[in-house]
Formats: structure tokens, sequence, C-alpha cells
């Protein structure tokens, strides 16, 4: 329970700027712990984006609780809260030049890029899995995932150019389901 | 006593806000400002803006650290406290709740199929937020290089080519920037001494 916290602690430490950046982490931790599949963590994510609260808490509650029930759930929530709430109070109540320290903002500036350069590399690396398998010492391509890919993200041109629509994600999740289920049969 | 009443209202507020705001911290921030800033007059838009810089460079998610930061400003920490705790509960009953019945849920063979299409959805998003930032970067050489660098060994890391924690990453990020700006410094001093 300790070392669920403490994981859950050390991401919610490293996590900077949204919920997504999170989800190199938290892939990292889960693979490494063998705690689940990386198929079962994109299904839990993909849950997460589509219920209220903050993804990254989301997230926290969810494989904490799988891992160890209730008490995970709230152990692993709390990990990846404290740090934020620790060091917030310390900058609202002791350091008040924060945002302007050139020190701060010069992190900052730097860990910007590698967040960006992390999460597309999830995104290719997690799309590359969906659509290829290894077979018998083969690479072979999922055709149907590869239609549905395409599908949702024509609809996504569509939605957003042509329709001038916000995007939004669940629309996407819920598009995405109905395909499945239509490729992959009820 | 006044300030257990600002507590609960802090946490009410704050239950509420997490309570309606789907996909992400940023759609939260609207939902902050009506709810905190036009309906109780504890934040203004200019301080809503600062709270989001603030909570855009501190670790953690930007609810949360919205939630802390108007807290501790309305009622100190035990109204951080009430805040962070009103944004955080629903999520974690909410989602404990569904993790009850996910395994049976996902155990119907339409939830199995809907969801090997939802995973397509999942990759489509986390490719579109890192496309997006890596959008946002200034074309810069430092950064570009930092990000192209960061990108290269994720995804080493993500194919097991190398292992390391990915931690490590974001500190070398943090670090490089420090160096960048101990260097510029540098420049800077450098000129005057020559002008």
């Amino acid at each position: 329970m300790l070392e669920l916290f403490l994981i859950f602690f050390r991401i919610g430490l490293f996590t900077f700027g949204g919920g997504y950046a999170m989800i190199p982490l938290v892939q990292q931790e889960v693979v490494a712990h063998g705690w689940m599949d990386g198929q079962t963590l994109m299904s839990y994510i993909a849950i997460c984006e589509s219920t209220p609260g903050p993804i990254a808490v989301n997230m926290a509650t969810f494989v904490g609780s799988a891992q160890a029930g209730a008490l995970g759930a709230v152990v692993a929530t709390l990990g990846v809260v404290l740090p934020s709430f620790i060091v917030i109070l310390l900058i609202a109540a002791v350091l008040k030049g924060f945002r302007e320290n050139v020190y701060v903002d010069a992190a900052l500036t730097g860990i910007r890029p590698v967040t960006a350069g992390m999460i597309a590399a999830t995104g290719v690396a997690v799309t590359l899995q969906s659509l290829f398998s290894w077979t018998s010492g083969r690479l072979a391509l999922d055709e149907r995932a590869l239609g549905i890919a395409a599908i949702l993200l024509a609809g996504m041109v569509v939605w957003q150019r042509v329709l001038k629509k916000n995007f939004s994600a669940i629309l996407l999740i819920v598009a995405a389901a109905v395909c499945g289920m239509a490729v992959y049969g009820v | 006593m006044k300030n257990w009443k600002k507590c609960l209202e802090l946490f009410g507020t704050f239950f509420k806000i997490g309570l309606f705001t789907f996909g992400g911290g940023y759609a939260m921030i609207s939902l902050i400002m009506t709810e905190a800033g036009d309906k109780r007059g504890w934040i203004d838009e200019k301080e809503l803006s600062d709270i989001v810089a603030i909570a855009e460079s501190t670790p953690g998610p930007i609810a949360i650290n919205s939630a802390t930061y108007i807290g501790y400003r309305c009622a100190g920490v035990t109204g951080a406290l009430a805040a962070t705790l009103g944004v955080t509960l629903p999520s974690l009953c909410v989602i404990y709740a569904i993790s009850l019945c996910v395994d049976a849920f996902m155990a119907l063979k339409a939830v199995q199929s809907a969801f090997q299409g939802i995973r397509i959805a999942v990759d489509i998003l986390i490719l579109r937020a890192g496309v997006r930032l890596i959008v946002k970067a200034p074309r810069k050489p430092l950064p570009v290089i930092c990000c192209a660098a960061a990108f290269a060994l994720a995804l080493m890391l993500q194919f097991d080519v190398l292992s390391f924690s990915a931690t490590w990453l974001i500190l070398a990020g943090a670090l490089v920037g420090l160096a960048a700006q101990i260097v510029s410094i540098g420049k800077m001093k450098g000129g005057e001494r020559d002008a």
C-alpha cells in the first residue's frame, strides 16, 4: 500500500501540464509492475476521459482500485493529489514571486517541449500497437482497426472543418464505440 | 465558526465543479469562473488567469491546483483542504463505483467490441494532444531538439529498447531549461561588460 502511494506520489509530482502528461508515466509504472496489460489500461483511460473530474485523479483512482480495492483507490488518489496540494500551499503562502521567478520559468520552459515529445511518442506507440501485431513472427496489420481509425479521423475533419463545431472527446469515444460494435460484432 | 461555514461552502462549490466537469481541467476553468468568481466573488478574471498560469506551472492536475489555491486564499489551509477534497471526491466515488462493475461489464461481447473501437479513439486523443503541444512549441533550436530527443527516447522506452524511468526525461528538461537560462544570463553580463 505504501508502494502504491509512493508510486502515485511520484507520478503526481512529475506531471506538469495536465492529465495527458500523466499517461506516459502511469503507463510505464503499470507495465513495469505488470498490473494490467496495455490494452486494458487504454480502456481504463477511455473511461477516465468520459467520467467527471480530472483525468489524472480518475486514472489514479481506477488503477489504485484495480490493484487494492477501496483502500487502494483512496491511497493512489491521495498520492497523486498530495504533491500538488503541498506545492500550491507553499507557493501561495511563501513564494509570492513564484511565477515571475526567472529560474522557475526557465525550468518550465525546458519541461514543456519534453512533455510534448513524450505524449506524442506515447500516441505513436499506442496507435502502432493498435494497428499492428506480431502474428507468427511477422508484422500484421489489423485492417478493421485501420478502418475505424480512418472513419474517426474523417469524422473529426468533417465535424471541425465542415460543421465548424468544437472538438469533443466524448463524442469521439461514443462514435468509436459504435464503430467498434459495428465492426467487431455484438 | 465563520471559517467552518466558509470551508463547507468551498467544499460544496468545488464538489459541484468536480462533478460537472468532463474531459479535463481546462473545461473546469470556465466553471470555476462562474461558480467561484461570478457567483461568489471569491476571485476575479485577472486572478483566474494568474491561477491558471500557476496551475500550469506546478505539478498535478489543473483542477486540483486551482481548488487548493482558491481554497487557501479564501480560508487558509483548512479552506485549501476543503476545496481540494471537494473537487477530488466526485472522481473518487464515481470511478470506484465503476471499477467494481468494470470486470462484469467488460465480459460482455458488445462491450468488448465497443472498447476495441474506443481504444482507437484514445490512441487518436493522445496523438492529438501530443501534436497540439508540439505545434504550440517555440520553433527555436533548443526546444525543437529537446522535443525531438524526448520523442525519440520516449519511443525507445515504449518499445523496451531502453529502460529507465520516464521521470528522468522531465528532470532533464528542467535542467536543460535552467542551463539555457544561466548561459543566456552569462552572455548578457558578458555583453554589458563589453559595452
